[in-house]
């Protein structure tokens, strides 16, 4: 019996600053003082009353594009995991209903593909299909996804040996009933924890990539391009490139330490390893 | 008997080098292909819509897009295991700069960096990792969790700026930006802590100076690194550790009245070391990826850099080149820890 005693502090700091995020990333344009991409002062003016944190290098209310950047950075993210673990969840059940040559294929295809450093994939795929927030998306996705699909394939092995799901197979069940109906249910709580998991790593991702000038583009307020914009302010003292990055950092911490409680809830698979 | 046993040994060692070998084939081949992805031609894509047919033709034929695919990969392989990975797209008509020049000084500066970062950060990872296994659930091991946690979710960058930030306010942190932010005692006893540390430079530069001035010049870096390394590489030891303590053997050792130190030191670290030695890899091969993001941050000329530059001119030549050494690198460095693993594991050299 889970009671909200026994969840531990840093557990509830998590989910307190995740609330925080998602409300100022789904009523953006209600706390914003000002527009995502409007000028609407001299560049870098200082703190004050008119614009809370100052302008950036364009003369726009960093405030203002800190709370949009919420919105477009944890959206993008957000999609990017839900894509990687359709993809991912789907083919790892696939293989293992199917199983034979089938699941042989995908499961070497997968160690080949997560023999390259993710960071370094991602680069020579955006060079190769061009920088465009469509193709991060896709591109961070699929190379995620081989991630996912190890996870579920690996606990969906074990659900192929029980009974009911003989039964089912006996039964006469088409492919995806026994993916959705037999498999995914008794999988969820490890796949659940793991999401945690995986959207701090995208969301890092996408973060390190639009910091180096490849991921998403300008105009779109994002904390990565924001802090690449700002970044030579550093030398002069100025803690504006800071603030986004320390968005980034937050929320990652957020996530993890949620993704952490849920981990040693269900525990199992993932501490064997 | 003996001899039997090395040539067991020497079985599994070869057959790890063969798939060693394979991996890297196959992703030599991903890498290749990743332009062959792309609908429609590369060239075109690349010159855009307003490119006349003769320069789009030039390009190509540059390229060498007018051969088949599989004659250009064994030859753009077989230049690559040589050193010679073509010639970049940057040069213009006669002036044309051969890939390998612009990697070799580069790769070199990103070899330093990474090897500084490790000497620092796996003695103190593994250390850190079996007190935190030692001393599991005390108050030292709660709050390394915590802290490592932490530290795993920052980005590269952050840590960066933020220790250059310190470092360049830390002669009057207490009237900086941030200084005025915390609160005054916090913001005066951190600047007083502060004046302690030696002011590193904050921009990594490279030139003919001495080994040690090079050290210190890279200390910045070297130390960003180290942070974001050091926690992964400390909860996988931990988690190692403690599975291991776990076993029949150590619960034997322990019930003999050893002490915690000799159960860890001498029963359960012979058995750790595969899984350690596979930790280390892996998480020199995670520093491998991150040395992208801090080189960029301190303006270090590394192939991290040169890669990011190139993807972003699209310069496919030099992409693939650093994309084939930055995937070798970690390929080797798990064959390498594959190794020790069947080298530290006696059971392997009897067969059963």
């Amino acid at each position: 019996m889970r009671t909200a005693a026994s969840v531990p502090v840093t557990a509830w700091i998590g989910f307190v600053v995740i609330a925080i995020y998602l409300f100022a990333a789904i009523f953006a344009p209600l706390l914003a003082p000002y527009g995502e991409a409007e000028l609407v002062g001299r560049p870098f003016q200082p703190w004050g009353d008119e614009f809370r944190l100052g302008t950036d290098q364009l003369g726009r209310d960093l405030l203002s594009r800190l709370i949009y950047g919420a919105r477009n950075t944890i959206g993008i993210a957000a999609l990017t995991t839900m894509l990687s673990f359709f993809i991912g969840v789907s083919l790892g059940l696939l293989a293992v209903v199917r199983g034979g040559l089938f699941d042989h294929i995908l499961s070497r295809a997968s160690d080949v593909l997560m023999s390259i450093p993710q960071l370094i994939f991602a680069l020579l795929l955006l060079s190769a299909f061009g920088a465009t927030a469509v193709n991060l998306i896709l591109i961070l996705a699929i190379i995620d996804s081989t991630r996912v699909f190890r996870l579920a394939r690996a606990t969906a092995i074990s659900v192929v040996a029980m009974d009911y799901y003989e039964a089912a197979r006996i039964r006469g069940e088409g492919v995806v009933w026994m993916m959705r109906r037999e498999i995914l249910p008794n999988i969820l709580p490890p796949l659940i924890a793991e999401v945690g998991l995986r959207f701090c790593f995208v969301f890092l991702a996408i973060s390190g990539l639009s910091f180096l000038g490849v991921g998403i583009q300008p105009p779109t307020a994002d904390w990565g391009s924001m802090v690449r914009e700002s970044a030579t302010l550093i030398s002069y003292g100025n803690i504006m490139p800071l603030l986004p990055a320390a968005a980034i950092a937050i929320l990652t911490i957020a996530v993890n330490f949620v993704a952490d409680w849920f981990l040693n809830q269900t525990s199992g698979l993932r501490d064997a390893k | 008997m003996r001899n039997s046993l090395i040539f067991s040994v020497a079985r599994l060692i070869a057959v790890r080098l063969i798939f060693g070998c394979l991996a890297l084939f196959l992703v030599s081949m991903l890498i290749f292909m990743a332009i062959e992805l792309l609908p429609g031609d590369f060239a075109e894509a690349v010159l855009g819509r307003s490119a006349t047919p003769e320069t789009v033709d030039a390009l190509r034929r540059q390229m060498g897009l007018d051969q088949p695919a599989i004659v250009r990969y064994f030859s753009w392989i077989g230049g690559a295991i040589q050193g010679d990975f073509g010639v970049s797209m940057s040069g213009f008509g006669s002036d044309t700069r051969q890939v390998a020049d612009m990697i070799g000084p580069r790769l070199f500066n990103t070899v330093f960096l990474a090897i500084m970062a490790a000497i620092c950060a796996v003695p103190v990872a593994l250390s850190m990792g079996v007190l935190t296994a030692l001393w599991r659930n005390s108050v030292f091991d709660r709050v390394a969790s915590v802290a490592t946690l932490i530290a795993i979710s920052l980005p590269e960058f952050f840590v960066a700026y933020l220790l250059s930030y310190f470092i360049i306010s830390k002669d009057m942190f207490a009237q900086s930006q941030m200084g005025l932010l915390l609160p005054d005692f916090v913001s005066q006893g951190f600047g007083w802590l502060l004046q302690l540390v030696p002011s590193f430079p904050t921009l990594a530069i490279i030139d003919d100076a001495p080994f040690w001035e090079q050290v210190w010049r890279l200390s910045l870096p070297a130390i960003t690194l180290t942070l974001v390394s050091v926690a992964h590489m400390m909860r996988m030891t931990r988690a190692v550790l403690i599975s291991l303590l776990s076993s029949p053997y150590i619960e034997m050792a322990r019930l003999k009245g050893l002490s915690p130190m000799r159960v860890i030191l001498h029963h359960a670290l012979r058995n750790a070391w595969a899984p350690i030695a596979t930790v280390v890899a892996f998480n020199l091969a995670y520093l491998i990826a991150g040395v992208v993001v801090v080189e960029v941050v301190f303006v270090y000329p590394g192939i991290g850099q040169l890669m990011v530059d190139a993807v972003k001119t699209r310069d496919i030549p030099v992409v693939q080149a650093c994309a084939l050494i930055f995937a070798a690198a970690y390929i080797v460095l798990n064959l390498i820890a594959d190794l020790v693993a069947i080298i530290s594991n006696p059971r392997l050299l009897y067969p059963r």
